[in-house]
């Protein structure tokens, strides 16, 4: 532990949420009066501010720079997605944040602390590294490959024990199912999850991931980016995400830097700004068509106000469920099994042929929605639902309400014009902050921000 | 006297001839495979040096092993020490070409991820590569132990240890009694000699391959 991480707000071991660490302190609380969006800042944040300035790359032999003066603060705790065509120059940056690659010019600060002359060996057991196809170690066990960093930075036999198993949980394999596996016994998933449990296993502030997800198949990747979702929920470390799929972007980013060639920011916000407010026509290009179909990417079903339908459990007496369908003409009602899970739809045309019982009628709830997916499953799911509508569950799939049609529409109506005014907000907010700027360019000058048409 | 008696009779004499040829053999090839290794460790990056360390291996291998050992002779004397040299020379080959296969063959991502998670030159040296490389490094020993095993006959002339002293005293005094069993004696100890150590290579090559990366 000698020289792991002097001054990172992470101690040893404590990478639980729980011990309630405030953001490094000074630098992180100035970003986050300026920053955007800071939201993820407030609580048991064990990331660490990373700051690029003029970070520059030329390829000896090369005249024009691969990255051009490349200006960047990223808030602890934030993950903030770096996204652009091939040859955007992305990745090199991202090397350069661990000096994978050497800077030619330019200064990188993590926690504050310039790390540009730091001894890079040592500077990257500090920082967390999770590559595409994982880059695990064929010849060693899962095990030996996530407590590799640990045991450089000389921890004790017992300790990375403990850590490796922590690690295993908290990706989500069973550790004494994996700890002796080989990378080649697992599955592509499978090695991306230890490789992730690699990166983090000496708890480090900050991740660096370098298109960890593209070597996967679609659903695998959609499960990976769910788990990170959480993982990052849990940690909340300060993630440099490298992507060429706008998509994911979009999906784990708390802010997205669009880069154009030679690693020009083209645009640096919040997914939902880019979205609704792309700079230029290179972004617009970028984001790709359906923007508002993206938004419901960024919106959870729990974030909007279900829909209620009457619901009755089994064992409710039949005859109030007959009346109720009786009285009620048009409506169906929803029936729960016996620990209040979604278990048949019925209508009023059921009640004929019930013949009091309600073992043949009705039609069996096959697909339910969770409270986390987003509205983009939800609408998938309507759309595809025979009745139009879906039933949202909770924590051991129990109802917790509906989600159809009309509720999405809704929905996304209000979504779209929060975002529009959001955008116009944001628009005055920069015009504003250039007024003032020119203002205070123009010396002596009388005139006042407030007094700009 | 036929073949059997003649190996009873001169049990003790082909016992020591036995050992002395695989205990020369075993050494050889430990010093060959320390040095074949960190020649290849040390070259594989480059690919002039590496050029040129397999090219001087290839060349000491076209030379006669015969015309080796009189070349030596003069500067190193009789006996073991021409013996030693001239064996390891030959066994070099193999285990440096091998080794700079099998270092190269070592996907380049692994490398970078070794770097990337805050391992050492020297760590990924020996963590990662080495590892990796090593069933190659393996099948190069053995071929060498192979070849070794043939060449070690041939120092006798040079008044090397080992089961080449039958051979060669057989064929000096061919005619006589037992001539020909002295041949067959030294030829066949040296096969079963080669045989055996190579099923022993063949276990350690697998005890000390790990499991991930076993064909």
């Amino acid at each position: 532990m000698a020289d792991a991480e002097p001054d990172q707000p992470t101690a040893s071991g404590a990478h639980e949420a729980a011990g309630a660490h405030e953001a490094t302190g000074a630098p992180g609380a100035k970003e986050a009066a300026a920053g955007a969006h800071a939201a993820t800042g407030a609580h048991g944040v064990t990331g660490a501010t990373i700051e690029l300035e003029e970070l520059t790359k030329i390829y000896p032999g090369t005249s024009q720079p691969a990255v051009d003066a490349i200006s960047m603060e990223i808030n602890a705790g934030e993950t903030v997605m770096l996204v652009g065509p091939s040859g955007s120059g992305k990745s090199t940056t991202l090397k350069m944040i661990n000096r994978l690659i050497e800077p030619t010019s330019g200064r990188i600060k993590i926690a504050g602390e310039d790390v540009t002359g730091l001894d890079p060996v040592k500077l990257r057991r500090r920082i967390g590294y999770s590559i595409q196809s994982s880059g695990l170690f064929p010849h060693m066990t899962v095990a030996q490959n996530i407590g590799q960093v640990p045991k450089m930075i000389g921890w004790s036999r017992s300790r990375i024990k403990n850590r490796v198993e922590e690690m295993l949980d908290l990706v989500g394999l069973d550790p004494r199912e994996f700890h002796d596996r080989y990378p080649r016994q697992l599955s592509g998933g499978q090695q991306q999850r230890v490789g992730v449990a690699r990166a983090l296993a000496a708890d480090p502030p900050v991740l660096l991931m370098d298109e960890p997800f593209g070597a996967v198949d679609p659903i695998t990747r959609d499960h990976l980016q769910d788990e990170l979702i959480r993982l990052q929920r849990e940690l909340h470390k300060t993630i440099v995400f490298v992507t060429h799929d706008f998509d994911e972007a979009i999906k784990l980013g708390d802010r997205i830097a669009v880069l154009r060639e030679r690693s020009v920011i083209a645009q640096f916000d919040t997914p939902e700004a880019i979205l609704t407010n792309p700079t230029d026509d290179f972004v617009s290009g970028f984001v790709g068509a359906g923007a508002a179909l993206k938004r419901l990417n960024l919106t959870r079903v729990r974030d909007v106000s279900a829909a209620e339908v009457p619901v009755f459990s089994v064992d409710d007496p039949l005859e109030r469920i007959f009346s109720h369908l009786r009285e009620h003409g048009g409506s169906e009602l929803l029936l729960l099994d016996r620990r209040r899970r979604p278990y048949k739809w019925l209508r009023r045309s059921d009640l004929t042929r019930a013949r009091g019982s309600l073992a043949r009628v009705g039609s069996l709830v096959t697909h339910t929605v969770g409270r986390e997916a987003t509205l983009r499953d939800a609408l998938e799911a309507v759309l595809t639902d025979s009745g139009g509508r879906v039933a949202i569950t909770g924590r051991h799939g129990q109802y917790e309400g509906v989600v159809d049609m009309e509720t999405l529409m809704n929905s996304v109506h209000e979504l779209l014009e929060a975002d529009r005014l959001t955008a116009i907000e944001h628009r005055h907010d920069l015009e504003r902050l250039q007024a003032a700027d020119t203002a205070a360019r123009l010396e002596g000058g009388t005139q006042t921000p407030g007094g700009q048409e | 006297m036929n073949f059997w008696e003649f190996l009873s009779a001169r049990r003790d004499q082909l016992l020591t001839d036995t050992y002395q040829h695989a205990s020369a053999v075993f050494q050889c090839m430990v010093v060959a495979t320390v040095l074949g290794v960190l020649i290849g460790a040390l070259t594989y990056r480059n690919e002039r040096a590496a050029q040129i360390a397999i090219g001087s291996t290839v060349t000491i291998l076209t030379v006669p092993s015969y015309a080796l050992l009189g070349l030596l002779i003069p500067i190193l004397g009789l006996g073991v020490a021409p013996t030693v040299t001239a064996l390891v020379l030959y066994a070099l080959l193999p285990i440096v070409r091998n080794s700079i296969v099998g270092l190269r063959g070592v996907d380049p991502s692994l490398v970078e991820a070794g770097r990337g998670i805050g391992m050492s030159r020297l760590a990924r040296l020996v963590k990662v590569e080495l590892p990796i490389a090593w069933p190659s490094i393996m099948t190069g020993i053995r071929v060498s132990t192979q070849m070794s095993m043939g060449i070690l006959a041939i120092a006798a002339y040079a008044s090397g240890p080992g089961l080449g002293n039958e051979i060669f005293n057989g064929i000096s005094s061919l005619g006589s009694a037992n001539a020909l069993n002295q041949v067959l004696a030294g030829t066949l100890g040296i096969v079963v000699l080669a045989l055996l150590f190579d099923a022993a290579l063949a276990l350690i090559g697998r005890l000390t391959t790990s499991r991930g990366i076993r064909g």
